[in-house]
């Protein structure tokens, strides 16, 4: 027999409704996140969010690691952008030592960021296509993923959780093979990017089951604490790359996407053309990496002054906060992460009610869930 | 030539040399049975891997290769793996309904195969009423999905029952009127007059566009009807699990999924037979040298390979499209599909009048 939470019992007080627990195990949710939601048929009622089936309390023990350690564990929150997660600690550790990055280090840092984002995105677009029905998306996406992962294996010696950004630049320097692989992912990626308009984007049921569904407007998009794509797909001007530039982002020419219909459609084109702008990106570095140190000099015990840090990032589902408050010691005295997902998810509900159980497959696909990253 | 009619009518004479007319009878109707049955398992251990093959092909992998050459085994190795499980009943289900279910669905596949014809002159049951049989009792097959739904006790199977129900209900018209516009070109429902009407062309080519228009009707309708992708809401993964079947575990779940490609199997035959001309080969006006060639391939080879086509064509469908919503689904067949095949059926009998097909 399931568990019946307390949530659950209450609400099925109310005669006629069909309330039914989506997970923590159910192949749409991609993880475990625990949906209840409220039934008329088939129309939705009410979505509620149920959290803390992965909640591992990384922020407490980060308190008891020091600021050299405490970065890897940030690699298992958000494990599809573990590179950006770590930039953000290294950025707020640095900010603290009051660090001069060398250009080569912050290179290769934006390099590996942009690389990420459009690892994330593949993973995300093959993701949401089979959670539409179409199984075959998934494979064609992990195609160009998998040559990500092999840039990565090689430069940093890890698929997924990298843990390649330390305090004052990265870990080692690149791999001799690093820029002729990822012009060969670029050329790649162009001469499949075809596929994905072929065989999703132009699909007239694809169309049909996006447009229109989980309207979010630029209103509720702000005060849902929204970011990124969904927050973007809403028009809403949010990346922190434009917004506050970090590493050398305010000397690069990228746009920031922006949509404005603010439906599922919306939050998928702007991830479509976000990879598009990460490419742009990669191009303009992967020829100029400068010479010099990968890694600025620190001292082997890292002390932050007593204070605290604030450092944002542009994650590739919106912006990931690291919050740290120093008491002048090895180990940070108190650390927040400010996580996208979670409030991408709280928005939910607002977008979904009214709607039908396709659709809000549709709607949390589009918002991209990881919920590593929402549960910490 | 050789042919089944031959081999059938020699065994007919000798038998009933050897014993009286009625064990006659019996043996020969236990020799198909045991016949349909053979069939029924083979055609869903190869439907199974075929799917499989064709999936991987579509999605840039090598599928099933492990178990046998080429993997040919596997779907075999699979049935064992289902056969040695427990077939789990829950304890809130209706338990007679929840076990029988899966009898009905797979009872109602094997009536199907009867009437169609695999061969020249190789055919069970050759019924007057051949197209409205395969209609009426396909329509049967709903209640085996609304029954398994509804004894489950599970509310993911009660929603994909439902929706199963509405969906196969709906889309049956289309299906049925799609195949009328051949019932009233050839002016008989018997699955044999249908074919040897199509002697000198197949429907395909010889009833113009509206025959074209009820053949795209019929493959999008059958789809639905065998709750294949884009159509396969009752089962919508990403949505209810597993929809009607969630709670079903060991052979009962594997009669399902049989069942489920039989269906597929019988729709694509009867499509082929309708529309291309079941076991007819394939023959070009006067080419005689031509189509004297083509006869020479037998035509169990035509009947099976149009059915695979056609049976390819729908695990296309599978393994590219998004799945629709079910307020979506309704639509397209009661403000789109419907009119369109009313509108084209009274094409079909105008030229059927005025004699304008070929």
């Amino acid at each position: 027999m399931y568990r019946q939470t307390e949530i659950v019992q209450e609400a099925s007080a109310i005669e006629g409704d069909l309330i039914i627990n989506v997970g923590p195990q159910h192949p749409a949710t991609h993880g475990v996140l625990h949906l209840v939601i409220t039934l008329n048929g088939e129309t939705i009622k009410n979505v509620e969010p149920h959290l803390g089936f992965i909640h591992r309390s990384i922020e407490k023990m980060c308190e008891s690691l020091t600021y050299r350690q405490f970065i890897y564990v940030t690699s298992r929150m958000d494990y599809l952008s573990s590179h950006i997660n770590n930039h953000a600690c290294a950025l707020c550790i640095e900010k603290g030592l009051q660090l001069e990055i060398p250009p080569r280090a912050q290179v290769i840092r934006v390099l590996m960021d942009e690389l990420t984002r459009i690892a994330s995105h593949e993973l995300w677009w093959g993701a949401m296509a089979m959670d539409l029905g179409a199984f075959t998306p998934f494979f064609h996406a992990f195609r160009e993923r998998e040559s990500i992962n092999d840039i990565m294996e090689e430069t940093c010696g890890a698929r997924l959780t990298m843990n390649y950004m330390v305090p004052g630049g990265v870990m080692h320097d690149i791999h001799p093979n690093f820029q002729k692989r990822v012009k060969d992912f670029i050329v790649l990626y162009k001469s499949k990017i075809h596929e994905y308009d072929e065989m999703v984007t132009g699909n007239i049921i694809f169309q049909n089951r996006m447009k229109g569904v989980g309207y979010l407007s630029a209103e509720d998009a702000i005060s849902y604490g929204c970011t990124g794509p969904v927050a973007r797909g809403s028009g809403v001007s949010s990346d922190i790359r434009k917004l506050y530039p970090y590493e050398i982002y305010n000397t690069l020419e990228f746009d920031e996407v922006l949509e404005t219909d603010g439906d599922s459609f919306a939050r998928y084109m702007v991830r479509i053309r976000e990879m598009q702008q990460s490419i742009r990106i990669i191009e303009q570095l992967i020829d100029t990496i400068p010479d010099g140190d990968f890694q600025a000099k620190t001292k082997a015990v890292l002390k932050l002054p007593k204070g605290e840090f604030y450092s944002r990032v542009e994650t590739a589902r919106g912006e990931f906060g690291v919050y740290i408050v120093s008491e002048g010691g090895t180990t940070p005295y108190r650390i927040k992460f400010r996580s996208p997902g979670f409030s991408n998810l709280s928005a939910l509900n607002h977008m979904i009610k009214g709607g039908k159980i396709g659709d809000l497959i549709a709607a949390m696909g589009t918002l991209d869930l990881v919920i590593p990253d929402i549960d910490r | 030539m050789w042919s089944f009619s031959n081999i059938a009518t020699d065994f007919d004479y000798w038998l009933s040399q050897q014993v009286n007319p009625t064990w006659t009878m019996i043996i020969e109707m236990v020799i198909a049975g045991i016949g349909a049955i053979t069939l029924f398992a083979t055609l869903g251990l190869v439907l199974v891997l075929m799917e499989r093959k064709v999936a991987a092909w579509m999605q840039i992998r090598l599928g099933p290769n492990r178990v046998g050459p080429k993997g040919m085994l596997q779907s075999l190795a699979d049935t064992v793996k289902l056969l040695v499980k427990e077939g789990i009943t829950p304890d809130g289900a209706d338990k007679f309904l929840f076990n029988v279910a899966p009898f009905i669905a797979m009872i109602v596949a094997m009536l199907l195969l009867a009437p169609i014809a695999f061969a020249k002159d190789f055919q069970l049951w050759d019924l007057n009423i051949g197209v409205l049989y395969v209609t009426a009792i396909s329509s049967i097959s709903v209640i085996g999905i609304l029954m398994a739904g509804w004894a489950s006790n599970n509310k993911y199977s009660l929603l994909g029952a439902m929706r199963s129900g509405a969906q196969i209900v709906s889309y049956e018209l289309s299906a049925g009127l799609a195949i009328l516009a051949i019932v009233v070109l050839t002016g008989s429902l018997r699955l044999s007059d249908i074919i040897n009407a199509q002697a000198n062309g197949w429907w395909i080519f010889k009833g113009h566009i509206p025959v074209w228009i009820a053949f795209v009707i019929f493959i999008i309708a059958v789809t639905a009807e065998t709750n294949r992708a884009p159509f396969d809401l009752a089962e919508a993964e990403s949505e209810l699990t597993a929809g009607f079947h969630t709670e079903y575990s060991g052979m009962k779940f594997a009669l399902f999924f049989l069942a489920e490609y039989i269906n597929v199997f019988i729709v694509c035959a009867i499509g082929a037979t309708l529309f291309f001309g079941g076991w007819m080969p394939f023959h070009i006006g006067n080419w005689e040298s031509f189509n004297h060639v083509m006869d020479y391939i037998p035509s169990s080879i035509w009947f099976f390979g149009k059915t695979f086509f056609l049976i390819f064509l729908i695990m296309w469908f599978r393994w590219t499209f998004p799945r629709l919503r079910i307020d979506q689904l309704l639509n397209l067949e009661w403000k789109y599909l419907l009119p369109i095949s009313m509108v084209n059926l009274l094409l079909v009998t105008l030229m059927a009048i005025l004699g304008w097909h070929f």
